[in-house]
């Protein structure tokens, strides 16, 4: 029982940490805002639950338990919270997308060069 | 270091602020690893939070590039690399960083490490020393962030109009709509800031924690509500009185604190003379400075957002008269 909360712990911390290695290269990679926003949005909020959750199981102590669940929570929480302020932003200012046709927003009526 | 030459040669300020809240991230996690934790969190707390944001704010009001230099300053620099390498010189007969026989590690640090339990009784020497054993020196930075708070005061407060509060209404019925899932998540995460802010206050004396991080997370609270639900609002809520009130009565209860030791014929800042059993008295003047501190950085933090933010009103309403 004991081993098999230690493999877990590591393999989720290792998953964890794969994640957001995996959203940094899709900063880097990706052609567009939107499209680096959806990466590290969904990677990173999956990548730092995953984390914590490997350090609750690694942890025996009761106190230092109840303080990783509730980061994990406050994550939970706040990290689609800030991927949805920047799009939403981005989206207010008419950031175009990587094609000038048109944009996704229905409120927009004039086309502005991107710059990627 | 590659961060550092990156704020020093980007032009663009916008990304100069974010590169400095990365900057400051880091320091702490460089502290975390060095185990410093009270210093760790204070300079995530203060750097990369807060001081982003007012950093942030300042760039709204001054422009978002930086000015073209256009003279090369070669005087400048020989005489900083004349000046460096100097005191460089000057440290090479200096014991290594961290060896056991530098003298900070001589005398008075024995003296506190050995000495703080039975002296103080507190677990955290971290708050010991800061709070007891030097707090004349925590009283000098605590009256140095309320000049600072003076300072902002004096040189870009702006006499406000009383505005109209249907006007206010409408117009936060109609930014509702374009920022709900901000403004209810925030709404959700508020109250669990404040906690955290008071727990942090409260704590100090067992863990990482203490007046400082406490007022900058309070303060960010208050701020994160004035971002997102707009000024007006904010300052309906917010009474700008009562927040300069409560940065000079945070100061005052510290100062007290040390003229009522002096009143019971002990040194300034001695905490014994508080209670029956000196042990209690030092932790009831841990308690009672460490509440001042909090107080007085919150409302300063506080004073200095709303002035910056209330100067930036001000100047886009000269040009143009709306809302």
């Amino acid at each position: 029982m004991d081993t098999l909360v230690q493999i877990s712990s590591s393999v989720l911390l290792l998953i964890g940490s794969f994640l957001c290695i995996s959203g940094g290269v899709g900063i880097l990679r990706f052609p567009d805002f939107y499209t680096r926003m959806h990466a590290v949005g969904v990677t990173e909020t999956l990548a730092t639950s995953m984390i914590l959750v490997g350090l609750i199981l690694h942890n025996p102590d009761f106190l230092v338990d109840v303080k990783l669940v509730i980061i994990l929570l406050m994550t939970l929480f706040i990290s689609p919270t800030a991927s949805h302020a920047l799009a939403n932003a981005a989206i207010h200012n008419d950031l175009a997308t990587e094609k000038n046709q048109k944009s996704d927003n229905a409120n927009n009526d004039e086309v502005k060069p991107s710059n990627p | 270091m590659g961060v550092a030459i990156a704020i020093v040669r980007m032009k663009d300020l916008l990304a100069v602020v974010m590169l400095l809240g990365i900057y400051s991230l880091l320091s702490a996690s460089f502290f975390v690893a060095m185990d410093a934790v009270d210093v760790a969190f204070t300079e995530a707390a203060v750097g990369a939070g807060i001081s982003t944001l007012l950093m942030l704010v300042a760039i709204t009001m001054t422009g978002r590039t930086e000015h073209p230099t256009r003279h090369k300053p070669l005087l400048a620099l020989a005489v900083v690399i004349v000046t460096g390498s100097l005191l460089i010189y000057g440290t090479l007969d200096m014991p290594y960083f961290g060896s056991a026989e530098a003298p900070i590690h001589q005398h008075v640090a024995p003296r506190y490490i050995n000495d703080s339990m039975q002296e103080i009784g507190v677990p955290n020497i971290v708050t010991s020393v800061l709070a007891s054993y030097r707090a004349f020196d925590t009283f000098g930075e605590v009256v140095v962030i309320f000049t600072a708070g003076m300072g902002v005061l004096a040189l870009l407060s702006v006499v406000r109009r009383p505005r109209d509060n249907e006007k206010i209404d409408s117009y936060n019925k109609s930014m509702h709509e374009q920022h709900l899932i901000l403004r209810i998540v925030t709404k959700m995460m508020i109250p669990f800031i404040l906690l955290f802010a008071f727990y942090v206050q409260f704590h100090g004396d067992f863990g990482p924690g203490g007046g400082f991080q406490a007022g900058v997370i309070f303060a960010s609270a208050i701020l994160l509500y004035a971002m997102l639900f707009g000024m007006n609002t904010a300052r309906r809520v917010i009474n700008q009185s009562l927040i300069q009130l409560l940065a000079a009565t945070g100061v005052l209860l510290y100062g007290s604190i040390g003229v009522v030791s002096l009143l019971n014929g002990k040194e300034f800042f001695d905490y014994s003379v508080l209670s029956a059993d000196p042990v209690a008295g030092q932790h009831l003047g841990i308690l009672l400075i460490e509440l001042g501190v909090g107080i007085t950085v919150a409302s300063v933090m506080v004073i200095i957002f709303f002035n910056f933010a209330d100067r930036r009103d001000y100047s886009a309403s000269k040009e143009n008269k709306d809302l």
